[in-house]
């Protein structure tokens, strides 16, 4: 027959032979059900690979389903790619078009419809009162992620996180309550008691008023209320993920620094065990904060690139929000290495104040073309000003092709936080 | 996941009648099933067959689907697997009267399956079977070698697209003997190019076997090469060897990798051989399916439109049907339907052969006036469909018939897609309306897996040679370096693999970015450039991948 008539019960995962079915082949104790992999199982079957003189093979990827006011969902999953001998069908020149097929009335050369660049344009769409409850849009599996990353892939565990704050502070207050003695009586509270009491003495009628002055007191109905410690998360750490959007970056180099940065915010926020905030500025002359990944991630223009102005609105956000004092703060940029400014002449500066109160500086610029033998603008004004080397336990940088995998990727945190 | 009630089967047996009075044929016994969308999602990397070996990347994709299902929902209707008896299975979300309009849809497959030529040779496979009895034995392999199973399947499913189906296809048509006879060898081969005689001699030979079939009329051959043995010894030992050589059997890589690894012909490793043979069988009893995706679809769409309407037995879901089936098989404004294109393609191929179009008195007209009235009722019209059917894949089907009469018909046209820089838009065009760009396009959307020639000549005791024929498109690099490991891991030797590589000019210095930036409506500075090509070897030895430049 086609089928096992057990099998069809239990379709994709147990398809091997019932259980009623006596071992028919190897011995005892070999079964033939398979159960589905977990992750963990899976990345444990990875390490063994590299064991084993194999590459590792599985990545991990994600949905991400946008949604209106920054609510977007993404979802962590395991990705692999069989690898076999397959025509690459990609554009070879960026330029090339894609072409598909299509039907209805019109004349060669019109043009049928358009499709904006970029999607959400920030600025003019204005309103956003979500206020702080809106939430970082990355769901727990981000916090997976990084424990992923960190065991996984051992990715440096950060040492002196705790160093500059504890992770929690506390504060004092006239919050709880006590029953006989204390320092400061709870009226109300002492008088709802002082009428439960009476109630169960059968001294208030139900329908008449109620004569206070008849009401009986016992020695337990003093209510006060004492100071207490109370507990205050702080966050611990505040991520500026700063990007640059210029028409440059369109395409696959927004893609390799956005990842990225995922990565890095998966990373840090199981380092500082969720207690992370996120901003997110993107630049391109000037330099504009939003509100959520999906923005962060999803935006374009086509105007030229000014580093500068990013950095310097990121030291105004520190210094008028007095973020230094609160937070160990973590800067990081992702570039295509363009920069008008070709020497550094006004970066630089900005830069060196940045790096005065930041716990890292991270600048991660996605090559367009890998392997040429002249460096990026950014690249280039970076080693000259020898700041990597007089600040190389503050800033760091990585600098990768924008067809860079996951893996590169994953070194390249490694890089920006070594 | 459980087998339909007998209520709807027995609406489906009154559709099988249907369909076979139409025309359409397929066996008799049909098992169909109803399924979750999660059995679907979860089946969805075994492509559809629930007892296709177990496989860690299949894990990896079902946790994915299942994520991605999280996120976007969906509900597919149904799905057929090809083998005996055939089986289907069909979403619980169906309402009845929707099965039966799916019904005819797969019975247009099933039909499609045991018609067409490319699948021959899984006429006869009850597949799901032997997937199961795979699938125990890999399953049993696995408890003895662990992991290393997985590697054989994984290294083997890196070559498993380039499977030789047409070969499989060929020798199931072919007559045994196609080598040469022993007297063609002699005259053919032994005289002229091992022993090189003169033409005198050649003659004599020739003389003296006219001779002998003169004398023994009978046992002419026999007398002759009595005669050949005490003259050249050697000459039976010679005839052996050439016809052991000589076999005219175009071998896939993995088939040659099965016959001459020398690293699977070891004794701790044969083993590995038939995990090699079960991915090349399952790859062999896929490959027609992606050969014909358009076509398959296509038919089924022709018919389930067709026969759904002629049923009287669901009427008064006409709109419920119009909807669902506009929503499958429109043309959409921008965008690529297999199923449409195949439809509307079977519907042009019925009326060109209603009118008596696919004749050469209708190719040779070149006045568009005269191709739109010519009318020769040809009473055999309808047969072009089930011919078409039986001996078309995609390539040819589109080939054949995306014509300029069936562009115009439905409006075609190649869409273009280029940024406006200045309006900060992508923009879609009209690209063409030309049927041949047209064709090309849906040409391009096509399957088709790289083809490597194995050069025997480079090729050494432990050293393989391969030769990728450049057909325009170069290999995807990322992909070279595991999938040769893989390779050399099979064949136990470093692999050698020859390929084209494309040459992008180096770009522009980027201290001229300042330059560009002042004229910085172009966001690609010095894109327009022109690619060259050249032909590499990537050289895969002790899992270390190198090239050099031929």
């Amino acid at each position: 027959m086609a089928k096992d008539p057990d099998n069809t019960k239990n379709p994709g995962l147990n398809m091997a032979a019932s259980p009623g079915e006596p071992p028919a082949g190897p011995g005892p104790g070999v079964t033939y059900v398979h159960t589905l992999s977990s992750v963990d199982e899976l990345l444990e079957r990875d390490a063994q690979r590299e064991k084993d003189g194999f590459p590792r093979k599985i990545r991990i990827g994600r949905f991400m389903k946008p949604a209106r006011g920054g609510k977007d969902k993404v979802i962590l999953v395991p990705t692999t790619v069989e690898e076999k001998f397959m025509h690459d069908t990609r554009p070879q020149d960026e330029q090339e078009e894609q072409t598909t097929s299509g039907s209805g009335d019109g004349q060669e050369g019109d043009v049928i419809g358009e499709q904006p660049v970029h999607q959400s344009s920030g600025s003019g769409k204005g309103a956003s009162g979500e206020g702080e409850g809106g939430g970082h849009e990355i769901e727990s599996s981000a916090y997976d992620l990084g424990r992923i990353l960190t065991e996984k892939f051992q990715l440096p565990n950060l040492k002196d996180k705790g160093k500059k704050r504890s992770l929690t502070k506390f504060t004092y207050d006239l919050t709880d309550r006590h029953v006989g003695i204390g320092q400061v009586l709870d009226k109300k509270a002492t008088f709802r008691q002082i009428i439960k009491t009476n109630i169960a003495l059968g001294r208030i009628d139900e329908s008449g008023e109620i004569d206070t002055s008849d009401l009986m007191m016992g020695p337990k109905d003093r209510i006060f209320r004492i100071v207490s410690r109370e507990k205050d998360f702080e966050s611990q750490a505040m991520v500026f993920f700063v990007r640059d959007y210029s028409g440059s970056m369109s395409g696959k180099p927004t893609e390799a620094v956005v990842s990225q940065h995922v990565l890095v915010y998966s990373w840090l926020l199981y380092q500082y065990d969720r207690q992370v905030e996120t901003r997110f500025i993107l630049h391109d002359t000037e330099a504009k904060e939003v509100d959520d990944f999906h923005t962060y991630y999803s935006s374009t223009v086509a105007g030229g690139t000014r580093v500068k102005s990013a950095y310097q609105l990121v030291n105004e956000i520190v210094e008028k929000e007095n973020l230094e004092r609160d937070y160990n703060i973590y800067v990081f940029h992702g570039t295509d290495g363009d920069d008008w400014d070709s020497d550094g002449r006004e970066t630089l500066p900005e830069l060196k104040k940045m790096l005065l109160y930041s716990s890292r500086v991270g600048i991660s610029i996605a090559e367009r073309y890998f392997g040429g033998q002249s460096k990026t603008v950014v690249e280039r004004y970076l080693r000259n000003s020898g700041l990597l080397h007089e600040q190389a336990t503050r800033l760091s940088l990585d600098t990768f092709s924008e067809n860079a995998d996951e893996d590169r990727l994953i070194e390249g945190i490694r890089r920006l936080m070594a | 996941m459980e087998l339909i009630d007998q209520h709807t089967k027995k609406i489906m047996e009154g559709c099988k009648e249907r369909a076979r009075d139409a025309g359409l044929s397929f066996g008799n016994e049909t098992l169909e099933y109803i399924v979750t969308n999660r059995d679907l999602v979860d089946l969805g990397p075994k492509n559809m067959i629930p007892t296709l070996y177990d496989y860690w990347v299949h894990d990896v994709e079902v946790i994915k689907e299942r994520s991605r299902y999280e996120l976007y929902p969906s509900n597919p209707y149904e799905t057929v697997i090809n083998t005996r008896p055939a089986i289907s299975f069909y979403n619980d979300n169906n309402p009845d009267w929707l099965n039966v309009m799916i019904f005819y849809h797969v019975l247009g497959h099933i039909d499609f399956f045991k018609n067409n030529l490319l699948f021959a040779h899984t006429w006869h496979e009850d597949f799901e079977g032997q997937a199961l009895s795979d699938k125990r034995y890999i399953a049993k392999l696995r408890s003895e070698k662990g992991r290393w199973v997985d590697y054989v399947i994984e290294f083997a499913r890196g070559i498993d697209n380039m499977v030789g189906l047409y070969s499989v296809l060929s020798s199931l048509n072919r007559k045994e003997n196609s080598v040469p006879s022993r007297l063609d060898y002699y005259f053919d081969v032994f005289l002229q190019k091992e022993k090189k005689v003169r033409s005198s001699k050649y003659l004599k030979e020739i003389e003296r076997y006219n001779k002998a079939c003169r004398d023994f009329p009978e046992t002419s051959d026999p007398v002759f090469f009595a005669d050949v043995a005490t003259v050249y010894p050697e000459f039976e030992t010679l005839y052996g060897r050439y016809r052991e050589t000589n076999r005219i059997v175009p071998k896939d890589l993995m088939e040659f990798i099965l016959e001459n690894s020398p690293f699977l012909a070891r004794d701790q490793n044969r083993w590995m051989k038939p995990v090699v043979e079960i991915v090349r069988k399952t790859a062999l009893f896929f490959a027609p399916q992606i050969r014909t995706k358009t076509i398959n679809e296509g038919w089924s769409s022709y018919w389930h439109e067709k026969l759904f309407l002629q049923d009287d037995r669901i009427s008064g879901n006409e709109v419920g049907f119009a909807r669902i089936n506009a929503f499958v098989t429109a043309l959409p404004f921008v965008g690529l339907n297999p199923y449409a294109i195949g439809m509307r393609l079977f519907e042009h191929v019925e009326e060109m052969g209603r009118t008596g179009k696919i004749s050469h008195a209708f190719q040779k007209l070149l006045d568009s006036g005269q191709r739109k009235k010519f009318d020769h009722k040809d009473v055999l019209g309808q047969d072009w469909v089930f011919k078409v059917r039986e001996n078309f894949s995609d390539f040819t089907f589109i080939n054949t018939f995306v014509d300029q009469d069936f562009v115009d018909k439905h409006k075609l046209f190649v869409a273009g897609r280029r940024l406006n820089p200045r309006k900060k838009v992508w923009e879609y065009y009209i690209k063409s309306r030309k049927a041949k760009d047209y064709r090309q396009m849906l040409l391009d959307s096509l399957y088709h897996p790289p083809s490597l020639e194995i050069v025997e000549e480079k090729t050494a005791e432990n050293l393989l040679y391969l030769s990728h024929r450049f057909e325009g498109k170069p290999l995807v690099k990322e992909f070279i370096a595991n999938t040769m490991m893989g390779i050399e891991f099979l064949w136990g030797g470093p692999v050698k693999l020859e390929t084209t590589e494309v040459v992008m000019p180096a770009p522009e210095p980027t201290g001229l970015a300042a330059f560009y930036a002042a004229f910085a409506t172009d966001p690609f500075p010095g894109s327009s450039r022109e690619a060259s090509y050249r032909r590499v070897v990537y050289t895969m030895e002790n899992r270390k991948l190198s090239k050099g430049v031929l």
